[in-house]
């Protein structure tokens, strides 16, 4: 195997993962408060008003910032959690674990920027309807995990009872995904296709791009933090996590 | 810019309660989320000095 694989499998040790965290960390917030910083900006003083839906539409510069990292945060976390699984990494089972709060954030956000979207638009808080349906699956699912975890002791096995029901649960993000195309839904469309151009202003667009970027890098600050305390509760025992501290 | 005054900005053309609903939640949750994350990680250590602490004093003891 190459030098460079190999010293990637180096930072699979806590020992290793535990100061390149605390390196990163004060990184991934300057990156979200200029994201955050230019994203609002654009979101109230230069994107201009919905024809259609006025200024309500604008719930759409955090609504779907949050659905899609309530998304790609469980597939970041079943992939570690997958990961953990299949080569025993130290590392992955903790940040698969550290990944689940912040997912269920996103999830209930998006539950939560969309009742109040839905109200005004469509007249209801709620509708089952399957995008909806989907997304309060996606946020069992991330309590599912977290409650899972917390009910066993052993944190290794822990892991490996939480990476199965992750894996198993992945399969409900493309039904989130295609599920406005799938079934007959009071949801709109994707506001982004891959195949044609955006049905949106420029300036709206750039707009939910950047406050996108301002949730993901949130995300990484904060699960990065938080995997900081799970390697030294999992470690304290170690000779190395007496040193770290002072 | 479309607004003409501060407080046609804070009323959002009727939308205020659902705009500044959204984006109240949102910033409420993401401040508590990295302080109680910042916090955690603060209390493992704070109890970990306290560890290293009590054995240092206890080695001390001993070797007197």
């Amino acid at each position: 195997m190459s030098q460079s694989i190999i010293q990637w499998f180096r930072f699979g040790s806590p020992q290793a993962f535990y100061p390149l965290a605390g390196r990163m960390i004060p990184w991934f917030w300057a990156a979200a408060a200029v994201f955050g910083f230019a994203g609002l900006w654009i979101s109230f003083f230069v994107a201009p008003t919905d024809a259609q839906q006025g200024e309500g539409y604008r719930i759409i510069f955090v609504h779907v910032p949050a659905s899609w990292m309530s998304m790609f945060i469980y597939l970041v976390m079943a992939f570690w959690a997958g990961l953990g699984l299949a080569l025993n990494t130290r590392v992955s089972g903790m940040m698969a674990q550290s990944l689940a709060p912040t997912g269920a954030l996103m999830a209930a956000l998006s539950l939560w920027t969309g009742a109040l979207w839905g109200k005004p638009m469509w007249g209801a808080w709620w509708v089952w309807d399957a995008r909806l349906t989907s997304e309060l699956i996606l946020f069992f699912l991330y309590l599912g995990f977290m409650a899972l975890q917390a009910a066993i002791d052993d944190p290794r096995r822990a892991d490996k009872a939480g990476a199965i029901l992750a894996l198993v649960g992945v399969v409900n993000i493309p039904i989130i995904y295609f599920s406005v195309k799938w079934w007959n839904t009071l949801h709109q469309g994707s506001t982004i296709n891959m195949n044609k151009a955006p049905s949106m202003a420029q300036t709206m667009l750039w707009g939910m791009l950047l406050m996108a970027l301002c949730f993901w890098m949130y995300s990484i600050a904060v699960a990065l933090t938080r995997v900081r305390a799970i390697i030294l509760e999992r470690e304290r025992h170690t000779d190395w996590v007496k040193h770290a501290v002072e | 810019m479309q607004w003409n005054s501060v407080g046609e900005f804070f009323a959002m053309g009727g939308y205020a309660f659902y705009v500044w609903g959204s984006f109240g939640a949102c910033l409420l949750l993401m401040v508590a989320e990295p302080f109680l994350a910042r916090r955690r990680l603060n209390e493992v250590r704070k109890s970990l000095i306290r560890e290293r602490l009590a054995d240092e004093l206890e080695l001390q003891q001993k070797s007197q």
